[in-house]
């Protein structure tokens, strides 16, 4: 199948997917257990990966300003940049990707060959509203939450490197951060995090729910879809920081 | 009743089913058997809805099913119940939530009658004190038994099975056959099951229909097919020694 034709089984996908509820009840169900799923369960890793990129982004920012004539401030200000504009919602979504595309991939994939997914064809369920649908509402929910902590995490990660390492001092940091403020950049990043949130739940979504074979498929499917979604995020990201920023 | 007319169906050029033609009746347990490839998963899923027919019909109770709209179709489907070969419960979701499901899915019914539904389902299929446990923690033949329920839980006209035997020791699977027989008649359903186990055909196959290569090879009871000389279903089911033993005496006795 060429890539054409998966494109265009992905907008009808899509079609599907974007119905009414079957039964408001069982969808709010499902939506919660999504939030758990995708969203809470994901707490954990993005607050660590954070605080430690910040913590490395600081680092690196330090040993490579080492000219006297260069305020110290500045390694606030571009930990705090890299960590709005890039670090939390690119790299946060990559690493998302990953965690929960697979999880969403292998999940739906596993139901599609146990014929979980036939079960609910033959009862007369649309399948991909009752699956899917969830995951998405999820994801654009939680997701830009998440990205903000992330931000925030990692610009308290860059703190403590400093005071750790003892590259730079903490009243340096603090102006850096505070230093020519910009709301729009929050903007900037949330909208790219709701952009990518549908693509991690979509993406993994398809190459799940139209796997055929066993296990081993589920598990091709599963990587398959890992990597377009980071490939799919990379390029959205070009497009969306020159629509946005450019 | 299920009437099929002249059911054809292709893939890719490749015709599957070629004008099958017969009739399922209320209360009675069918089967539909044949080799891998003859069609017959095909045949089943195109009476579910699963795959649309190229040409013929499949009229359930008065209605065609090409002639039925998206909420029609719903409907009719909500009257089926089917148990699959792996049973496809839902990992994810307790014996209990797994029987449930349809009931929360198309009812309004406030939970306590949801529950007691459930307690008599599975009651009904000799299942007790499982209702919180996880299909993974069940035996296959449990397993089964749970997807039955799940099957009848909304009392439906149409039963369909499919392999309902596989992977089962001899024992469970003539528990299962008879569990699927008795509630046939006890809900006066339609019951239609794609088997490759000649026990179960025997045991309680009321009308067989045999498929070969796409074509309705042969048709009649489970009493039918020891004096049939259709050499088709002959060759496919006694191709054991035992089985062919089996007929041989049978015809003895019967002369």
């Amino acid at each position: 199948m060429n890539y054409l034709e998966h494109i265009g089984k992905y907008f009808i996908m899509l079609k599907q997917v974007f119905k009414r509820p079957q039964k408001w009840s069982v969808f709010k169900d499902m939506l919660f257990r999504e939030i758990e799923d995708l969203g809470l369960k994901s707490l954990g890793i993005i607050t660590f990966i954070s605080f430690f990129v910040g913590g490395v982004v600081a680092i690196q920012t330090a040993l490579n300003v080492d000219s006297p004539f260069i305020p110290k401030y500045l390694i606030g200000f571009a930990t705090k940049r890299s960590m709005i504009l890039e670090f939390a919602p690119t790299f946060m979504s990559i690493i998302l990707a990953g965690k929960v595309g697979s999880y969403i991939s292998s999940s739906i994939g596993t139901m599609r060959v146990t014929e979980q997914i036939d079960a609910l064809d033959v009862m007369g369920i649309n399948s991909l509203n009752y699956l899917v649908l969830p995951k998405i509402i999820a994801a654009l929910f939680f997701y830009p939450l998440l990205i903000l902590l992330a931000m925030f995490l990692g610009i308290i990660g860059g703190y403590f490197a400093g005071i750790l390492t003892g590259l730079f001092f903490s009243e340096d940091y603090i102006y850096g951060i505070q230093l020519d403020f910009n709301s729009y950049y929050i903007k900037y990043a949330v909208i790219k995090t709701l952009v990518f949130a549908f693509v991690i739940a979509t993406i993994p979504a398809y190459h799940g729910y139209y796997v055929k074979g066993g296990s081993l498929e589920v598990g091709r499917a599963s990587t398959q879809a890992v990597v377009w979604t980071s490939v799919v995020i990379i390029l959205l990201n070009y497009f969306l920081t020159q629509m946005l920023l450019g | 009743m299920i009437e099929v007319k002249d059911l054809y169906k292709e893939f890719d050029g490749t015709p599957v089913l070629k004008g099958i033609s017969t009739t399922f009746e209320k209360g009675k347990t069918s089967m539909i058997i044949g080799q891998s490839g003859s069609g017959k998963t095909i045949f089943i899923k195109c009476l579910l809805g699963l795959h649309t027919h190229d040409k013929g019909s499949i009229i359930f109770d008065g209605r065609d099913y090409a002639d039925l709209n998206d909420k029609q179709h719903r409907q009719l489907r909500q009257e089926m119940g089917m148990v699959f070969q792996g049973g496809a419960l839902y990992d994810s979701l307790t014996v209990e939530e797994n029987v449930m499901f349809p009931l929360k899915m198309f009812t309004n019914n406030p939970f306590e009658e949801m529950l007691d539904r459930v307690n008599t389902v599975l009651k009904r299929v000799n299942l007790e004190n499982v209702n919180d446990k996880f299909p993974a923690e069940l035996s296959g033949g449990m397993q089964k038994r749970v997807a039955i329920a799940r099957a009848i839980v909304m009392n439906p006209k149409y039963l369909f099975c499919d392999e309902p035997n596989s992977g089962l020791d001899p024992n469970t699977a003539t528990v299962i056959d008879n569990l699927i027989q008795e509630i046939t008649k006890e809900y006066q359903m339609i019951t239609i099951i794609n088997s490759h186990d000649m026990n179960s055909v025997m045991e309680i196959g009321e009308k067989i229909v045999f498929l070969k290569n796409g074509v309705k090879a042969w048709e009649g009871t489970n009493k039918e097919i020891f004096k049939t000389e259709n050499e088709a279903i002959v060759d496919f089911v006694y191709s054991s020694n035992l089985f062919k033993k089996v007929r041989a005496v049978y015809l003895n006795e019967t002369k």
